[in-house]
């Protein structure tokens, strides 16, 4: 047994462990050492805990964490890269789950003995605690159910959505006075169930109504609840160390959300409230007439023409995670950069299912992260690039975001890869991407079509190299 | 459906209306082609090789005249050609219907179709199929390699051993297809490369040629005309031209012209006084020699020497450079055909509905057809309506919301300060503070590496487990066992969170 001083100050270490691996994430190089501190922060905090706070059970405990354990650790194992959003939709699941469970958990413990304004600050506390952790894990199984594809990516619009949203928010505030009352005179497990229950609902309801292309911001939202049902869980218990590392975890994914948001020119609070992504607005309709032609390019032609440049800029999209083509790609790269041709990979914060997706996927595919640069590092570049080859990308490079006012997609930001000599887009058809805007690209002269699927197309350029 | 592919017979013109390469495509669409012997053997294409490519070599003119559907040809038929043609035939060649009208007249009374390759209306869609344009381009190459020829001097600048070598001074006038390619090409072997155009529009694309676009410092007067051609501009501009071309004159080396306004003579903009004031060993190439010429000196077809300045006025540049010219003019009838010939079975439909067949059909059926109905389109965008002033709604940024956020959060802070007992004052110090931590740091995060950052804050949050471990020695077995529960599901977060992380740190390599 140690004492509680000791406890405290292995807390306090854990938490500035926990700090210094997420300050470690700015570069590849120290975020590997980042990463270590993280498990050893994970580890001090679990050791003082085991040893300083828990008296009896340590047999089941050992199981439990043993078990857990192994499992996380295979699902590490197993989990292909292009999989990642759904693993971490996931795992969200889990710490919601965990939040709630530990909240029922809290107020049944009957050692606890609070009276007046602190009783009611716990009461609300444990409340919001669930409150998030419900929110958070009905949410996740939805977005890990519309990652995977088990569940329809269009969005879900019902009729009033707004204000059944808005109901539940209430329905959710009136109970949780109704729990304050009861709980003083010892009651207080119905509401507290029934909150529960709204709050499930709630987090089904908002990410069903969110579409394919908001998934990031969704996964990062997710991400961001996580922590805070970590740092209310902290208050209920006061505990310093769940309330920073909540904290962190916290403003973390409410940074990740902002940044996707930026990214695709839209406001938080309209992702949340959902319905972006049906296909075919009415600015869309009067804008995809009539934009002429496009001109088709075999693998062949492709591959002379990468050959014959000297500046190549390769701009992935989901596109090429779903045809598992990252490998090919790498190939290809490798190929030309023997030639001493440059290649550089540009990717647009939005590219893929969660924040830095598409790195991750090109990293997998052992592409050299120091040639894959962020859309506002090369977007000034394109002038000079002979050829950019678009994989399985359609939002992320369209120019009507700048040119049309009237479009869904307009001020977001995008590659300019029309202002490069010449641009292939590798695309399985002519569909509109997520926001079901038509693309002009498509159609510009310096363009041309590589139709089929990415993987099997870009064999055959393989090939033909 | 058999296509004849004759011999050009006009002097000095080594061009083919097909290659080899070509013609096995053709026979893709369903077409047999016969090729007249010698037809290609200027252009170095011998007759064993169009053998090769599966056609036919017919040694008369006369038999392939009278035996083909389709006559394909470079130049416009003359006196010796067009009376071989018959009703029913079709002929593709250039034809220059608006300087020929007697020509039309003679094939429209023959009954033949005939489609002109300088008829094809300029639109998107015809791009492939313009020859024009592939003409224009070899010869703004070729006018610089035959510049080359005559400039005594290396393009490129050098420092060597023997002193210091200045690079040539290119200025090229009019940046059409053709300026485009003698820029190009200038620009390649080494040239400082200046261009002037009246059409603002072509400035980008200069630039993007690297070169420079020499602006006249004028009101701005648009040159740009119909289908992408420029138009004749005012006294006062040209005026202000001419003085930039004399300034110009004294400084650079080179001079290319391709200054040409459709259906007019070429436009006069290098004067005798301006080769005057050119540096000995200096070279203009004309490329509107055939138009006139736009420097006054230029001898239609010859090279002159005036003044020490050399002023080459050929008019044959693409047939100078003809396996290639032959080369992209074939592709260019190939498209044709291929548009023509929509179900690839050998037969032609001439569909009078479609613009670009119905602009380059001159005449059909014993009718001429020509001009055709003007075409739309250009290269420049639409020119828009000076709008009205936008009104300005100047946009204040709204100053209330924010102030309004704040006293309602202080008030917040204060309302919970002033109920909150002091142990959660405590812990919500440390909250706020640990949230600008946060913000700090997670700002700092690479991009690249925000999917590791999910992972791993992941796993940190499931430090929830703590929560759990507090529960778990409870006598209450409800609760031990929920918490039990709680840290299997929290550790499995933890280890896969952590190794999930490290996996794809592994993944990123220099």
């Amino acid at each position: 047994m140690i004492n509680a001083g000791i406890v405290t100050v292995s807390y306090i270490s854990a938490t500035i462990l926990f700090i210094l691996a997420l300050g470690g994430l700015s570069n590849p190089e120290t975020a590997r050492r980042g990463n270590w501190y993280g498990v050893a922060g994970m580890t001090i905090a679990l050791l003082a805990t085991f040893f300083g706070v828990v008296t009896q059970n340590y047999t089941t405990l050992l199981i439990a964490l043993l078990v857990g354990g192994s499992i996380g650790l295979l699902l590490a194992k197993r989990v292909q890269m292009t999989q990642m959003p759904e693993l971490v939709a996931m795992l969200h699941s889990l710490v919601g789950l965990a939040a709630v469970l530990v909240g029922f958990a809290s107020f049944m413990d009957p050692l606890t003995h609070l009276t007046g304004v602190e009783l009611t600050i716990h009461d609300i506390e444990t409340y919001v605690g669930i409150l998030i952790g419900a929110v958070t894990l009905s949410g996740s199984v939805i977005a890990f159910g519309k990652l995977s594809g088990r569940i329809g990516g269009s969005p879900l619009t019902l009729p009033g959505r707004h204000l059944f949203n808005l109901g539940l928010l209430l329905a959710a505030i009136w109970f949780g006075r109704e729990f304050v009352i009861q709980s003083a005179a010892g009651g207080g497990m119905t509401p507290l169930l029934i909150m529960t229950g709204i709050a499930l609902l709630f987090g089904i309801h908002m990410v069903m109504a969110i579409g394919g292309a908001d998934m990031p911001v969704v996964v990062s939202m997710l991400n961001s609840y996580s922590g805070w049902a970590a740092s209310a869980t902290g208050f209920m218990l006061s505990n310093d160390l769940l309330i920073v590392t909540g904290a962190l975890v916290g403003s973390s994914g409410a940074i990740l959300s902002y940044i996707m948001c930026r990214a695709m020119n839209r406001k938080f609070l309209s992702v949340i409230a959902g319905g972006f992504g049906t296909s075919g607005g009415k600015a869309a309709a009067s804008s995809s007439a009539d934009q002429g032609e496009v001109a088709p390019i075999d693998a062949q032609e492709t591959a002379a023409l990468l050959a014959a440049a000297k500046e190549v800029m390769i701009i992935p999209g989901y596109g090429m995670a779903v045809a598992q083509a990252q490998h090919v790609v790498n190939e290809i790269a490798a190929t030309l950069r023997a030639r001493n041709i440059n290649v550089r990979f540009g990717i647009h914060p939005v590219a893929g299912r969660m924040p830095g997706h598409m790195n991750v996927l090109l990293a997998e595919a052992r592409v050299p992260y120091d040639i894959v640069f962020e859309m506002d590092e090369i977007n000034d570049d394109f002038p000079d690039v002979d050829v950019s080859v678009v994989i399985g990308a359609n939002d992320i490079v369209n120019p009507s975001a700048q040119d049309e006012p009237d479009s869904p997609i307009a001020g977001m930001p995008v590659l300019e890869v029309w202002k490069g000599h010449t641009t292939i887009v590798l695309k399985r058809s002519m569909a509109t991407g997520y926001a079901g805007v038509q693309n002009p690209l498509f159609f510009k002269e310096n363009t041309r079509m590589l139709f089929g699927d990415a993987k099997e197309t870009l064999d055959e350029v393989f090939k033909a190299l | 459906m058999k296509i004849g592919i004759p011999k050009e017979i006009h002097a000095g013109e080594r061009r083919v209306a097909t290659t080899p390469e070509v013609v096995s495509e053709l026979k893709k669409l369903g077409f047999s082609v016969a090729v007249e012997a010698g037809a290609g053997s200027a252009a170095s294409f011998s007759d064993a090789a169009f053998e090769a490519a599966g056609c036919e070599i017919v040694a008369s003119s006369k038999d392939l005249w009278t035996q083909s559907d389709l006559i394909m040809k470079v130049r416009a038929p003359e006196a010796g050609e067009v009376e071989l043609l018959r009703s029913g035939q079709t002929l593709i060649s250039f034809i220059w219907p608006a300087q020929n009208p007697d020509l039309l007249k003679t094939l429209t009374d023959r009954g033949v179709t005939v489609m002109a390759m300088d008829s094809i209306p300029r639109i998107s869609r015809s791009q492939k199929m313009d020859a024009l344009s592939s003409m224009a381009n070899i010869g703004g190459y070729r006018a610089i390699v035959e510049a080359a020829q005559h400039f005594g001097r290396f393009f490129t600048g050098q420092i060597t051993a023997a002193g210091k070598i200045p690079p040539a001074k290119v200025l090229v006038i009019g940046a059409g297809v053709a300026g485009l390619a003698a820029i190009g090409a200038a620009k390649s072997m080494g040239a400082i490369v200046r261009a002037f155009d009246t059409r603002p529009e072509v400035k980008e694309q200069v630039e993007s040629m690297n070169a420079d676009f020499l602006l006249l410092d004028f009101d701005d007067e648009d040159g740009s005309g119909e289908g992408g051609y420029a138009k004749t501009m005012s006294e006062e501009f040209i005026k202000a031209e001419m003085a930039l071309f004399a300034e110009q004159a004294k400084d650079v080396d080179i001079i290319v012209t391709t200054a040409l306004i459709p259906g007019k003579p070429a436009p006069k903009l290098i004067t005798a006084d301006m080769v005057r004031s050119m540096r000995d060993g200096g070279v203009v190439v004309d490329l509107a020699a055939e138009q006139g010429g736009n420097c006054e000196l230029t001898e239609p077809g010859e090279v002159v020497v005036r003044d020490g300045v050399s002023i080459i006025g050929y008019t044959d540049l693409p047939s100078r450079l003809a396996a290639q010219a032959s080369q992209l003019y074939g592709t260019n009838l190939r498209h044709l055909l291929t548009e023509l010939s929509p179900e690839k079975n050998g037969e032609i439909v001439v569909d009078m509905d479609d613009e670009v067949i119905r602009g380059a059909t001159i005449c059909t059926g014993g009718e001429t057809t020509w001009p055709p109905p003007a075409p739309k389109l250009s290269a420049a965008p639409p020119k828009k309506e000076p709008e009205p002033a936008p009104v300005v709604v100047e946009k204040k940024p709204s100053v209330l919301g924010p102030i309004i956020a704040v006293v309602v959060g202080a008030l917040a802070l204060l309302g919970l300060g002033a109920v909150a007992p002091a142990s959660f004052m405590a812990h919500f110090t440390v909250f706020v503070l640990a949230c600008f931590v946060g913000y700090m740091v997670i700002w700092n995060v690479s991009p690249a590496l925000h999917t590791p950052l999910m992972s791993v804050t992941n796993a940190i949050s499931s430090i929830i487990v703590i929560g759990a471990l507090l529960q778990i020695s409870s006598s209450n077995t409800l609760i031990m066992w929920i918490a039990t529960f709680t840290v299997l599901i929290t550790s499995i977060n933890i280890a896969g969170g952590f190794a999930v992380t490290r996996r794809m740190l592994e993944m990123f390599r220099k």
